[in-house]
């Protein structure tokens, strides 16, 4: 009975009370959704590549070697010479390796040159492969196999023209070389979306009349010869690497690291990532405090509508205590109050929650390649709820001890 | 003499800081099934005096004995529980919760008083509202939505359930019109004497005196004290 009139005493009040559960609500919707989208973007990148034991570059930091080879964030200080390549490539530990080249654009989208091998070798999501949804693969020198997204963003279909910028904010272009989409692989929600992926020895082509970064004037060799000419590369960005044995990943990359040719270096990509998980730590964690204060506001917001509520609610509590209610009752019944309150607001926001993931998961995939998984609430959240109810209960205590002083103060006398 | 249903000897009682009114009650007592009439003005002390009797505040000096407890004896609790068994209140006006339904506010009393919830039969509360001339099937509806005069009777059948000894009816027919209030004590006078409980109404109409065993003019029974400035 008591809960039926807690809830019919919320009622009620229902413009008031509606508003203060909506604020807990939303705050609750914050918190939840900035966790989900913390969870999504860490199991994004963890997803973005799988299979690949090491990830060889030139000396730098070992985010910084993830992050360009793999994300296609920021730049690499140097390459790796196709010497030292191939000197990793002939180690009987290595079952397969890929080169991947970067450097060159195509409007917002990174070029990277690479070897059909690429597509047998690169798995994300736990273990899924590349799948080239229209035309084919690499066949002819110029041909081009774009990302899903970079489709989507130009417009492009298999047989669409492509001219590839020198750098990635270049004003020059190849246009000499213009290069064809062969094909468009499916969706994938890892940086391979926003890619536009050519051979190897296609970005060696385009870079023949090519000296320190422009194109040396006057020079213009037919495409024709260029067809016929060698075009290994000199050198590589990074370069995949599978072993036979997952126990000799560590030897190798020792190897490699202590490389003396030329200073190298090899990381591990699931250790790497726990050093940049390390470094956003920080961000993640002000992100998580930020929305925990809007929870925090919500719930203060509610102890202030309480407390507002008292004096006019002072009638009622002299009710209860002429029908034998002690303060005790009546401060327990203002708790009860606020953590239903807390409560709806809790289940609304979760609810809330789920309608924005339902309608921003595909937006936010497309936008940014992350993938946010709708799954049922984990036990993390489940505390979350708990908790904010819990909190609720504990704000309401001082309105509530408020409220029993009240009730002893004013007995059943109250004539207002 | 047989045993008092309420009965108040020597009674001293200050409020704390409220300009030190205080109220002296030597002796008053109200006999099992007896009605009195308390007249007093406004300011006399009438919300002291029931506050006291209903354990609200305890007495700084004298016995204030319900159903023969002294008050003053008890811890708060018990008190509290006390006044839930042992006395049914009906105040002024505004005498319900607006947003529970009608019966659950008659009901509401019964949660306190696991003596009166065993005295109450399943059936009381359509009983008691169709005795007290309420419409059928009114146990299910808002309180906020009857008139005054029907959250009356409803504080009636909420004072009555599970027959409490004694009923302190605080002015209950100064919100109603002369017609109203005529029907009002009528059926109020009637389930009271099919109870057999006590009834102390408070009022400032001398005109209600011939419904009941006794008329008692707060004056004659207490004294208002002053603090001296």
């Amino acid at each position: 009975m008591i809960f039926r009139l807690a809830l019919g005493s919320l009622l009620a009040r229902s413009l008031t009370v509606g508003m203060t559960v909506l604020a807990i609500a939303l705050s609750v919707t914050l918190f939840l959704g900035v966790e989900k989208v913390r969870t999504g973007a860490r199991a994004s990148f963890a997803d973005t590549i799988s299979g690949t034991d090491l990830i060889v570059g030139a000396r730098s930091g070992s985010v910084q070697l993830l992050l360009y080879s793999v994300f296609r964030i920021g730049n690499a200080t140097n390459n790796v010479t196709w010497e030292s390549y191939q000197d990793i490539a002939a180690r009987s530990e290595v079952d397969w390796i890929v080169p991947i080249s970067l450097g060159d654009s195509h409007r917002q989208f990174r070029v990277m040159g690479t070897t059909p091998a690429f597509f047998d070798h690169y798995r994300f999501r736990g273990g899924r492969s590349l799948r080239i949804g229209a035309g084919a693969g690499l066949d002819d020198l110029y041909d081009t196999v774009i990302g899903a997204e970079v489709a989507a963003t130009l417009g492009y279909e298999v047989g669409d023209p492509i001219v590839v910028s020198h750098g990635l904010a270049s004003f020059t272009a190849h246009e000499d070389q213009p290069f064809r989409v062969a094909g468009i692989i499916d969706r994938t929600g890892t940086p391979v979306d926003r890619t536009v992926i050519v051979s190897l020895a296609a970005i060696e082509a385009i870079h023949v009349d090519w000296q320190s970064g422009a194109q040396v004037p006057g020079r213009a060799t037919p495409v024709d010869r260029i067809r016929e000419m060698d075009l290994t590369p000199e050198a590589v960005t990074a370069a995949l690497v599978g072993v036979k044995s997952r126990l000799q990943i560590f030897g190798l990359q020792r190897w490699i690291n202590e490389y003396p040719e030329e200073p190298l270096l090899a990381i591990l990509p699931g250790v790497a990532l726990q050093e940049l998980w390390q470094i956003v730590g920080v961000a993640e964690t002000a992100l998580i405090g930020v929305s925990a204060m809007v929870v925090v506001t919500a719930l203060l917001g509610m102890m202030a509508m309480i407390f507002s509520s008292l004096n006019e609610r002072r009638r009622e509590m002299a009710i209860w205590r002429a029908m034998g209610a002690r303060p005790t009752t009546i401060l327990g019944l203002l708790v009860l109050e606020a953590a239903l309150m807390a409560a709806i607001g809790a289940l609304l926001g979760l609810a809330l929650l789920y309608a924005g993931l339902f309608v921003a998961q595909p937006l936010v995939d497309r936008a940014f390649g992350l993938w946010l998984p709708i799954e049922a609430p984990t036990l993390r959240e489940a505390r979350v709820l708990a908790s904010v109810i819990v909190a609720a209960g504990v704000a309401s205590l001082l309105p509530a001890l408020r409220a029993y002083r009240l009730s002893l103060a004013d007995g059943m006398m109250v004539r207002i | 003499m047989g045993a008092a249903a309420l009965e108040l000897s020597d009674v001293r009682f200050r409020w704390p800081g409220r300009d030190g009114f205080g109220l002296e009650v030597p002796s008053f007592r109200l006999a099992r099934g007896e009605s009195v009439l308390l007249l007093g003005e406004s300011g006399s002390g009438k919300s002291t005096l029931l506050s006291l009797i209903c354990g609200i505040v305890t007495a700084d000096s004298g016995r204030v004995e319900v159903g023969g407890t002294d008050l003053a004896s008890l811890r708060a609790g018990a008190r509290d529980r006390l006044r839930a068994e042992e006395i049914g209140v009906i105040f002024q006006q505004f005498n319900l919760l607006p947003y529970a339904s009608v019966a659950d506010n008659i009901l509401l009393p019964l949660r306190f008083a696991p003596g009166r919830r065993a005295r109450a039969a399943a059936g009381d509360v359509p009983m008691l509202c169709a005795a007290l001339g309420l419409p059928e099937g009114i146990g299910k509806v808002r309180a906020g939505r009857l008139s005054v005069g029907q959250q009356q009777r409803v504080a009636v059948a909420r004072a009555l359930i599970g027959q409490p000894p004694l009923i302190v009816a605080d002015e209950p027919t100064s919100a109603l019109d002369a017609a109203t209030q005529d029907t009002f004590l009528g059926l109020l006078f009637d389930r009271i004497a099919a109870s057999g409980a006590s009834l102390l109404m408070v009022s400032h109409d001398e005109r209600l005196g011939a419904r009941f065993d006794r008329v008692v003019r707060l004056g004659d029974i207490a004294r208002r004290e002053r603090a001296v400035a």
